[in-house]
């Protein structure tokens, strides 16, 4: 009892064949080869396995793979263009807002889903849309320096 | 879509085993010039390395092409290492910081190293670092006068590039320079380096190397190595470490298709080309345990570890306590207690293995890639020389992926399968399995007189270690006694393993003895960074903490319910203090770290913006080891078991940070990724105590025991 489903992925029109429920983390790095978004706790709490579901951050972990059928979905692979990274992706290089880099892909599509809902977030309103995202090797100060910068860049005419 | 870009191996080899010669290296290495230098023990190195000629253990290839290769046996695992390093190499050998590719961790192309831990890389390997670039950078020269026919004293290196000072258009590069060469030096003895005043990329913000591959998600780590055939492995895993296995029921697995099951030598493993469903049939085993009851847990472990922790080892010593005891008038003695703290890095401890033509390859997030590899060859019967470990990035170690479990694991399944097996430990297995920094108690009885000078200290820290232990203070009557190493795996104290957890012991030492200090000082009536000066002789403690006074500013005009603290303590060759103000709400006990101000004198700070960092990155995960990280247990049964249950901190915890540097460019380079971390601890305890007066002898210092510890 197969059944396909159809979604967008990174902008292309995708299939999955399902034999059984699959969650949509591991078709996403088994299946398409997407690798970036990474498995940290499986229960959907600290954040790592982000990625958009129609420019909306959500946990790939907890979500079975049969919800996104006709829905987009954006992995950190999907959101630099052509080889030019996005300005969001920029302004956590230019702001060293990373270590070990394990949690970025998921920091990065949180900051995404933050910036696309309120652009010119707060400090507080920045702490508060990152606050369930983990990162042990503690870069927070710069993932916040970068959000700023990124809102920055956006007042300033550009878009996510 | 499929990511096949690590398909691609790298078989090149070396066939004879040992004794090969520079030529043979150099065959290997493909021509062009290389430099290789050695730190740390030549004996061990002699002893250990198998693959490559036994006198160096890290080497610097200038290809034909003019590539720049750095090959060293360490890992990249947020340390920032892959960028410090390659900036030592660009200042001496005068080329440009992107243009060299780091090689790293990877056991066949890099020489055997005994890991990446104790904030060693950029101390120890730095300074033969640079000399192999010096070395490089002249022997680069010689050969563009040959070739120039100009002598070498109108010669000068610049980006890669040998110029002609007198006449610019004479120029040569280094890649022309390596072509057809067969190179091959070993650094031994003295090499002039550059000074301190010739640097140009040493002691300039660099940012990371790694950054774009990791923002993009192209980095990969050990999860990422997808090859054809790849099975998710599962493994049944006990209720605790000690329980004992007494029947199985695998029947369960019958409904499951392409399922390969495994069951040899108490190896229980379901492997599946999904990992959703080898969760699922790891859940249909059945399997009744032995599981004996304990009495231990978080609370009764002090006791525990007072009635067993070894015998001292005094470690330092001066004068005579009697005499101590009879110069102080006011004597206070205390009792620190530490419970079991986790590594927790976002990446759980994976590992992938592949097993061709007798040969295995093995992708595993460690922080010991050269000792994975004889433990991998003893746990599947390999000779070492067939055990090929690849270089990945680590998700963070922070001393915790040094056991290597996961990659002796997927090496096993490899073997018994025949197929390429990934083993991704869980959130709930990378808890339970995880070394734990240990549980500890310091014991100080400690003396001084009324006008504040410290007489006596006797000083005993039971199942932390020795690191950090031994104070700094002008103290003329002192024992200092060490309790066990804290770090030795499971004995017969811990109920289960514990290890190295960045800083290691430090953190127990530091927040006892600079709690114990601040008690002093409040006893004596002074002000703690005063009553610190006064028994200090040490000059670059003094710098410290003169600076950290400075900058952190007034201390007088605090809002109500926030109170300030310091301590200050030497890790890894770097002395180091900070300051904090924090708020305590007085009602309910919690703490909210406002300010932290950091002083840290690590000699020449090879790259600023990452030593920043990595004092940012201290401070942070500090936080959690201070106010609520606490492994739940019962025996060996562990309770917490993911992250709903083990407070990490979050980006609301994060303090205003500020961070200075001595101006020590004259000193050598000392460790950056521990020292500021040792302080969380205390500092915070002693600002609790200026906020609200209740002293916390406990780590975490919860709401709970803050409010216990309330005055009145």
């Amino acid at each position: 009892m197969n059944k396909v489903i159809h979604f967008t992925l990174n902008g292309e029109k995708v299939s999955f064949t399902m034999d059984r429920e699959y969650t949509l983390l591991w078709v996403l790095r088994n299946h398409f080869g997407l690798t970036g978004t990474k498995y940290g706790c499986g229960i959907g709490f600290c954040g790592s396995c982000t990625v958009l579901i129609d420019r909306e951050p959500v946990r790939s972990c907890s979500v079975p793979v049969s919800d996104v059928e006709e829905h987009q979905v954006v992995t950190i692979e999907g959101l630099s263009v052509n080889g030019h990274l996005h300005f969001l992706q920029e302004a956590f290089v230019k702001h060293d807002a990373l270590q070990c880099g394990y949690c970025t892909p998921g920091m990065i599509l949180t900051a995404y889903g933050l910036l696309a809902k309120n652009p010119e977030p707060t400090y507080d309103e920045i702490v508060e849309g990152m606050e369930d995202n983990l990162c042990r090797c503690g870069s927070h100060v710069r993932v916040i320096q970068a959000i700023q910068t990124a809102s920055e860049e956006m007042k300033g005419g550009k878009k996510l | 879509m499929k990511n096949n870009r690590h398909l691609k191996k790298d078989f090149k080899d070396i066939k004879s085993p040992s004794d090969i010669d520079r030529r043979d290296f150099l065959k290997y290495l493909g021509g062009g010039i290389v430099i290789a230098f050695t730190f740390g023990d030549k004996a061990l190195l002699a002893q250990r390395q198998r693959r490559m000629p036994s006198d160096f253990n890290a080497y610097l290839l200038i290809e034909e092409s003019g590539n720049i290769k750095l090959f060293t046996g360490k890992i990249e695992m947020g340390q920032g290492v892959i960028t410090s390093l390659a900036q030592m190499l660009a200042d001496e050998l005068d080329v440009r910081l992107e243009s060299i590719e780091m090689i790293m961790g990877d056991t066949d192309r890099c020489p055997w190293d005994m890991g990446t831990f104790g904030s060693m890389s950029t101390r120890f390997f730095g300074p033969p670092l640079r000399a192999a670039g010096a070395e490089a950078r002249a022997t680069l020269i010689k050969l563009a006068s040959e070739k120039l026919g100009i002598t070498e004293k109108s010669l000068q290196a610049r980006e890669g590039i040998v110029y002609d000072t007198t006449d610019r258009n004479k120029s040569v590069t280094y890649g022309e320079l390596a072509k057809g060469q067969k190179i091959a030096k070993i650094i031994e003895g003295e090499i002039p380096v550059k000074s301190p005043s010739e640097l140009k990329i040493m002691g300039s913000e660099a940012l990371r190397q790694d950054a774009v591959e990791k923002v993009t998600g192209e980095a990969k780590y050990a999860c990422d190595i997808q090859l054809p055939g790849l099975l998710y492995a599962r493994i049944l895993r006990p209720p605790s470490h000690d329980s004992k296995l007494k029947n199985t029921d695998l029947s369960g697995l019958d409904r499951f298709s392409d399922l390969e099951v495994v069951n040899q030598d108490g190896l229980i493993a379901v492997l599946h080309a999904s990992p959703d469903v080898a969760a699922e049939a790891i859940n249909a085993v059945v399997a009744v345990y032995d599981t004996p009851g304990s009495s231990i847990n978080q609370e009764t472990i002090f006791d525990h570890i007072r009635k067993n922790a070894p015998e001292g080892e005094t470690v330092d010593s001066g004068g005579d306590l009697g005499k101590g005891e009879e110069e102080s008038e006011i004597i206070v003695e205390r009792k620190y207690l530490d419970g079991y703290v986790a590594h927790a890095p976002i990446e759980p401890h994976t590992a992938t293995a592949m097993i061709e033509d007798g040969h295995i390859y093995v992708w595993g997030s460690t922080q010991t890639p050269f000792p994975a590899k004889d433990q991998v060859a003893e746990a599947i019967d390999f000779d070492p020389e067939k055990v090929h470990v690849r270089q990945v990035f680590v998700g963070g170690g922070f001393g915790g992926k040094s056991a290597n479990g996961q990659i002796i694991e997927a090496a096993r399944l490899a073997k018994i399968t025949g197929k390429p097996v990934q083993v991704a430990w869980t959130r709930e297995e990378e808890f339970f399995y995880d070394t734990y920094r240990p549980a500890a108690v310091v014991r100080i009885k400690s003396g001084l007189t009324g006008d504040g000078e410290i007489k006596l200290w006797d000083y005993g820290v039971l199942c932390a270690g020795e690191r950090g232990s031994q104070h700094f203070y002008n103290i003329p009557h002192h024992v200092t006694k060490v309790h066990g190493s804290g770090w030795s795996g499971r004995s017969s104290v811990h109920p289960f393993r514990v290890g190295a957890w960045r800083a290691p012991a430090n953190n127990t030492n530091t927040f006892a003895r600079e709690s114990q200090i601040d008690i002093m000082a409040r006893e004596a009536g002074m002000d703690p960074l005063e009553f610190r000066l006064k028994n200090l002789a040490d000059k670059k403690m003094i710098g410290v903490l003169k600076a950290i006074g400075e900058k952190f500013g007034r201390r007088d005009n605090l809002p109500e319910g926030h109170g300030v603290g310091l301590s200050c303590g030497i890790d890894a060759g770097a002395y180091v203090a900070l300051m904090a103000e924090v708020k305590v709400d007085k009602s309910t006990g919690k703490v909210k770290i406002v300010r932290v101000v950091c002083v840290q004198d690590m000699g020449l700070v090879v790259n600023p913006e990452g030593a920043r960092l990595q004092i940012e990155s201290c401070i942070t995960m500090g936080m959690g080891y201070a106010l609520t990280e606490d492994i739940e247990f019962e025996g060996s049964r562990i309770i917490t078991n993911n992250f709903d249950t083990y407070d990490l901190p979050r980006f609301s915890w994060v303090p205003k940070i500020e961070s200075y540097f001595i101006d020590a460019r004259n000193d050598p380079p000392q460790g950056g990724g521990e020292p500021p971390i040792i302080n969380m601890g205390a500092v915070v305890a002693n600002a609790i105590f200026d906020a609200c007066g209740a002293r916390v002898y406990q780590l975490p210092m919860t709401p709970e025991r803050v409010l216990a510890a309330m005055p009145g």
